[in-house]
């Protein structure tokens, strides 16, 4: 299932956050958007969430236009950046949440959303963490709920804001491994906003470099180091290698 | 030693203030003993003004948990038109007078006014019956609900709502799972709150009610009309029970100070 995004434009007030950005992803692919705060990414990735509209462009996936369509009917899973888990619901109430609200007719039986909470708490490594509420659990821990919740839907497509940056440094390399797990074995593709460089090349198989409103350069994150394209993308790669 | 005038302060104004009154009401009552309290408080206009401000209360409730809840949403997270405008004009009944603000429901949807001579042609009376007074006990007790979950929203953002919606949640679902327990506290507070003022109004509910004896008579008026009938015993009788009507919604209060702000295990 591809997805694209073509000639997105978004203005707040006066100020034009996106320019005209296209993108296009394959099957299964794992792009991060990768930019200073200020770029756009992350009203890019709202917009493409359903969280936020699109002043002109046009949003594909799998061929329908989906750009008008409501955020949950799109059935893309969203991390958000604090995880905005649901303070009052257990873990495992959190995770079968999208579930739950299914309408009558395509809701799973009691059980079948039972077994699958158990199935993705397994997963995620907190099977026996599943009575607690979230302000019972470390930031990794939240952070995996948080992928949880958003893959129990089992989505097209999944979108994640920033998903470690709350968390220090330790716990952030050994999540990376495992989100980059959990998308594979979700077999989703997903798109990640992050200003960290680091994190984009672990785990991306491309990376979209934004810079005021514009994606400047989408590649293979050793293409962009060896062949970038503007002075931007270079000083950007170069960075943190120093 | 600053301390201790503090507190000999506070404790002076709260006995002189608080306490005395409320033991001077129960002596007054039981004052001619315990079968006239028993005779005063089962004399049938007493028990129907009784019946009369419960039910008026019980329907106020719901009244403003649906407006209260409603407006302190849209507050909170939407961004429209009049939304400041709003927010001012919600305080209005804190500031007004109950006496204005009965006034102004007599000259509004009383029969000459232009709502009330509308509806008149069909029979319908708005004023100096049960419906005027859910009204205009409405109007007083109109921002509790609105002011005690209205921080609650600020405080506890928007994320859970755009996660649920994400997830697939439509309006309603999100409302009941998501919102709904979030608010639970500040809304029962706000419960608690409408209660006690929407029973214990007497300003603008005495304007709108046309004072019928044993018809139209509220707690908090049956006891001004027993007292201005040299009615002594049965005024502080009367007293005695919205004096313990207004202790349980203290009690709950408590109740809701205590296990306030703790997590809820069911969804």
């Amino acid at each position: 299932m591809t997805f694209q995004a073509l000639d997105i434009h978004k203005s707040f007030g006066d100020t034009e956050v996106l320019k005209g950005v296209s993108l296009s992803m394959k099957e299964g692919e794992f792009v991060a958007l990768l930019g200073p705060s200020g770029s756009g990414k992350t009203t890019l990735l709202n917009i493409i969430a359903g969280l936020a509209h699109a002043d002109r462009g046009q949003l594909l996936f799998a061929g329908e236009d989906i750009t008008r369509l409501p955020a949950g009917q799109r059935h893309f899973g969203f991390v958000f950046q604090n995880y905005a888990l649901f303070r009052h619901m257990t873990v495992a109430q959190n995770i079968a949440f999208g579930l739950r609200v299914l309408p009558r007719k395509s809701r799973p039986s009691r059980s079948a959303i039972a077994a699958r909470t158990r199935e993705l708490l397994e997963m995620i490594e907190m099977a026996d963490l599943a009575d607690r509420f979230p302000a019972q659990l470390s930031g990794g821990q939240r952070q995996r709920v948080a992928m949880a919740r958003a893959l129990a839907i089992e989505p097209r497509l999944l979108l994640m804001d920033e998903p470690f940056s709350a968390l220090d440094a330790q716990v952030r390399q050994s999540l990376r491994e495992s989100v980059r797990d959990l998308q594979r074995k979700a077999g989703v593709g997903a798109i990640m906003v992050t200003h960290d460089r680091a994190e984009a090349w672990a785990l991306a198989d491309r990376v979209a470099v934004m810079n005021e409103g514009h994606i400047v350069q989408f590649d293979r994150p050793e293409v962009l180091s060896s062949n970038p394209s503007s002075d931007f993308v270079r000083l950007l790669v170069r960075a943190d290698a120093a | 030693m600053t301390r201790f005038i503090l507190i000999a302060l506070s404790l002076l104004f709260l006995g002189l203030m608080v306490i005395l009154p409320v033991i001077a009401i129960f002596h007054r009552a039981f004052a001619d003993g315990f079968d006239a309290y028993r005779a005063a408080i089962l004399d049938p206009e007493t028990l129907a003004a009784i019946r009369l401000t419960v039910i008026a209360t019980l329907l106020v409730l719901p009244l403003n948990v649906i407006f209260g809840v409603a407006a302190a949403w849209a507050i909170a997270r939407f961004r429209f038109v009049g939304r400041r405008v709003l927010l001012i004009l919600i305080e209005i009944p804190f500031a007004v007078s109950p006496i204005v603000a009965g006034l102004c429901f007599l000259l509004i949807y009383g029969a000459y006014g232009p709502v009330g001579a509308l509806l008149e042609p069909y029979g319908v009376q708005l004023m100096f019956n049960l419906t005027g007074i859910v009204l205009v006990s409405a109007f007083v007790t109109c921002p509790f609900v609105m002011r005690e979950v209205l921080p609650v929203l600020m405080v506890t953002g928007e994320d859970e709502e755009l996660a649920a919606v994400t997830l697939g949640a439509n309006g309603w679902q999100i409302f009941r799972h998501v919102v709904l327990p979030n608010i639970s506290w500040g809304l029962a507070y706000g419960v608690v709150l409408t209660m006690a003022r929407a029973m214990g109004e007497f300003g603008a509910v005495s304007v709108v009610a046309g004072a019928i004896r044993g018809q139209t008579m509220t707690l908090p008026l049956q006891i001004e009309l027993m007292y201005n009938d040299y009615n002594a015993t049965g005024a502080f009788a009367a007293a005695t029970v919205l004096t313990a009507l207004a202790l349980v919604t203290l009690v709950l209060r408590g109740v809701l100070n205590r296990f306030g702000p703790k997590k809820e295990a069911h969804a």
